[in-house]
């Protein structure tokens, strides 16, 4: 055990893989010499050669299509958007191709992209979104939002190992700010198991990525208020783990579905559908969601702050909640 | 007289241990004119299944309760006349008195119906009366919340048979929490009503306890009994559902069998003389009255006769009490058509009819089981049943009592058979003679094997003796 940042526990859990499966090559964006953006890659040029560390030209498309082609061929390509933004230019390819490849002709495609997502430092409308409920939505594909730098290693493992494409959604804003002990050796962690954050009796948040910690530190106040809140960290949204959700909905009856994303579609939508479907006699109180509101991400930190749920609308969504 | 005012049709008390109907067969759909006293669903319980008639001539505005679907008694499931999806509203203004009139009246009319079950009338008229309004605003003020139960609440609320509105409420504006009723209950609230679920049956083993100084404490919240497994059908198999008929038949045939001892005894009957005057009667009472004497009544008077002198087969077992009576409540099992099910309805007082009577009583209550006409207190308070499978031939059986009585005559066919009598000189000789097996099925913890001997024998007796005076 050593004591890791989020980016850390990525960079050694693609280098472990790297090492481990000569299938499994990194390809993107200033990937190769640069170390890519946010230094994920930073030696794997020189560890692992031009060959299995690719520099790709500006193009989504090519990257997300070569990585197909690959993956058809046997190889277990990790591709990287230098921001989780761009992935839209890949749509197409992600969509039409590698999301119904196994449906159409039953060959897996064991693809990998890395998607650094979010916002929270002023990075404006197309370096701060969330948008893993869009693909959330495309049967084919799988969603991960680690939450944790042991998590962030265990589902790359998980990701990188299973035979669908695989979108892997690493939060810019936990990158260096969130520190803990990540395990030595090699582990997967399997995809559909949320993690229970903390536990709690009275109300529980359903949450994943950077807004866990947020859920964390909201509800530290409303311990001192004598409200115990259980946070449920999903840590992939497909799939996920919807008996837990249940689990936790039946035990405290009052349910705050947070995320970072927009609003409308957004896949808290689904998770309190689903409450209210399955779970509806448990129900003390509306389900509640306290998402982004549905706008761009603006660039200005003060409307920034205003987008992406805070500590204290977290709180006050808490607070409206035990008191219904 | 077409209804303006809405009439509400209500799932109707069908007896009074029924709590709950299932609706069958809408027999006229929204929007379609029914006149008062028209039949306009079918519903079934677990003690009979019936026609709702129509409480009020007008438009059906709107069915609330579908086909298939299970309430429970004085549930709206229909609305006459009105505007569809108005009947929510508390009226506002007072219906004209000539209207509620009418509505009243045709009420009445169904009311005086008697032979068939009939749907309770809510005539929205009667708030012509000043009587408090329908919906009952909130006290302290409005849309305070106060009076919303949430889901959980509500459910919790049901299995513990806890009324809400007892508990003081944490909750925004007062509203009753989760928290609030569990802490309720635990605190050992006072049961509104018994669960709809009865935990166990009272088990009155223990010596007096040590004078409880509190009242009973509830159950603790139990969990929810697990989920029945869910059936599978294996190729080639095919799913039906269960009426609440054939459910009820089922769960009182198994416990009848549970209850009582089961013995069957049988005796043969020669029948001459009661074909004899049958024949001679059938003309008669066909001619006269539009009855036929079947073999079944003739079995059934003399049957009446006998159980005046056996009154324990007459009777039942109560407790730790055997009780007799000064009557005889005469059950008839009936066949509803296609085999799907069976039902018992029951001649009242049947000790005070003589054959005709009888036979016009059975004829009666046997067509108003198969219409589905039959109302709730014609299927009870039996006090001996017959059955009778013998029209399809059968010689024998061992029918199952019908709780809490303790017997049941079975009648078989009439058959001709050889049969050794007794010529004019005391001869032995062969004769061919209408045969009829009679079976008595009985509690052997009431009913002795040689006290059901004698029964058999006496109403035999009758029978082979029967006297044109017996009428």
């Amino acid at each position: 055990m050593a004591e890791k940042t989020y980016l850390q526990a990525i960079s050694d859990g693609l280098r472990e893989e790297m090492r481990r499966d000569k299938r499994v090559f990194v390809i993107g964006e200033d990937v190769g010499v640069y170390g890519g953006a946010f230094k994920v890659t930073l030696g794997f040029q020189e560890e692992f050669g031009a060959w299995r560390v690719i520099d790709a030209p500006l193009s989504e498309t090519a990257i997300v299509g070569g990585c197909t082609g690959a993956a058809i061929m046997g190889m277990r390509p990790v591709a990287e958007m230098q921001f989780a933004d761009f992935i839209s230019c890949a749509w197409d390819q992600l969509v039409t191709v590698a999301a119904k490849q196994r449906w159409r002709a039953g060959t897996p495609v064991p693809i990998t992209v890395r998607l650094p997502s979010g916002g929270g430092f002023s990075g404006g409308p197309f370096h701060s979104q969330n948008p893993e409920s869009s693909f959330a939505h495309i049967p084919g594909l799988k969603v991960i939002c680690p939450a944790t730098p042991e998590d962030a290693k265990g589902l790359l493992a998980s990701a990188i190992q299973d035979p669908n494409p695989c979108l892997y959604f690493e939060h810019k804003h936990l990158y260096r700010r969130i520190k803990a002990e990540v395990p030595d050796e090699r582990y997967e962690t399997p995809f559909g198991k949320a993690r229970v954050h903390q536990e709690g009796d009275d109300l529980s948040v359903i949450t994943w990525g950077a807004m866990v910690y947020t859920a964390e530190e909201a509800a530290q106040q409303l311990d001192s208020d004598g409200v115990s809140v259980e946070i449920l960290d999903l840590r992939t949204l497909v799939p996920w783990d919807k008996q837990a959700v249940l689990e936790s909905a039946r035990k405290t009856s009052k349910v705050l579905v947070l995320h970072e994303d927009t609003h409308t579609g957004g896949f808290g939508g689904e998770i309190a559908a689903t409450i209210s479907e399955e779970a509806f006699e448990d129900l003390d109180a509306p389900v509640k969601r306290i998402t982004a509101p549905d706008t761009p991400v603006p660039f200005s930190p003060q409307l920034e702050k205003a987008f992406i749920p805070q500590v204290e609308d977290v709180v006050a969504g808490l607070r409206d909640l035990a008191e219904y | 007289m077409a209804t303006e005012t809405a009439v509400d049709v209500v799932m109707p008390q069908m007896g009074v241990s029924v709590s709950e109907g299932t609706v069958t067969k809408w027999l006229k759909s929204e929007g379609e004119q029914i006149e008062a006293d028209e039949a306009l669903l079918e519903i079934s319980t677990d003690k009979v299944d019936t026609e709702v008639p129509s409480p009020a001539s007008g438009t059906l505005t709107q069915i609330l309760v579908q086909e298939g679907e299970t309430v429970e008694v004085g549930t709206k499931l229909a609305q006459i006349g009105g505007a569809p999806g108005a009947n929510g509203q508390a009226q506002a203004a007072p219906p004209e008195p000539a209207t509620a009139q009418a509505a009243a009246e045709s009420a009445d009319a169904s009311g005086a119906e008697g032979e068939t079950a009939t749907a309770d009338v809510v005539e929205e008229a009667r708030s012509a009366e000043p009587e408090p309004p329908a919906v009952v605003p909130v006290s302290d003020g409005g849309t305070d919340g106060k009076s919303f139960v949430s889901p959980v609440v509500a459910r919790i609320a049901s299995e513990h048979g806890v009324d809400p509105g007892q508990v003081q409420g944490s909750g925004r504006g007062g509203r009753v929490t989760k928290k609030d009723i569990l802490n309720f209950i635990e605190e050992g609230a006072p049961a509104a009503a018994p669960a709809a679920a009865p935990a166990a049956p009272p088990t009155p083993v223990a010596p007096p306890a040590p004078p409880a100084e509190a009242p009973v404490a509830p159950p603790p919240p139990t969990p929810a009994p697990p989920p029945p497994q869910p059936v599978v059908a294996e190729a080639g198999e095919q799913f039906e559902p269960m009426t609440a008929m054939r459910r009820g038949i089922a769960e009182h045939m198994r416990r009848s069998l549970d209850t009582s001892a089961h013995v069957t005894s049988a005796i043969e009957v020669d029948m001459s003389r009661v074909v004899a005057i049958r024949k001679k009667l059938k003309q008669e009472y066909e001619k006269d009255y539009g009855v036929n004497p079947t073999y079944l009544s003739f079995v059934a008077r003399a049957t009446v006769e006998t159980l005046r002198d056996y009154p324990w087969i007459n009777g039942e077992i109560r407790g730790e009490q055997i009780v007799t009576r000064n009557y005889v409540n005469l059950g008839f099992a009936v066949e509803l058509a296609d085999g799907k099910g069976l039902i018992v309805p029951v001649l009242k007082h049947a000790e005070g009819l003589n054959l005709l009577g009888i036979a016009r009583g059975v004829t009666d209550i046997a067509q108003r089981a198969r219409d589905k006409k039959l109302t709730p207190d014609e299927v009870q308070g039996g006090t001996f049943t017959i059955t009778n499978p013998g029209g399809y031939g059968t010689f024998h059986g061992t029918p199952v009592i019908s709780q809490p009585q303790a017997a049941i005559l079975g009648t078989y066919a009439v058959v001709k058979r050889p049969w050794v009598i007794q010529d004019d000189r005391g001869e032995d000789v062969i004769a061919i003679r209408p045969i009829m097996n009679l079976t008595l099925t009985y509690d052997h913890r009431l009913v002795d094997g040689a006290l059901a001997g004698r029964f058999l024998r006496d109403l035999r007796e009758k029978l082979q003796t029967w006297e044109v005076a017996a009428y």
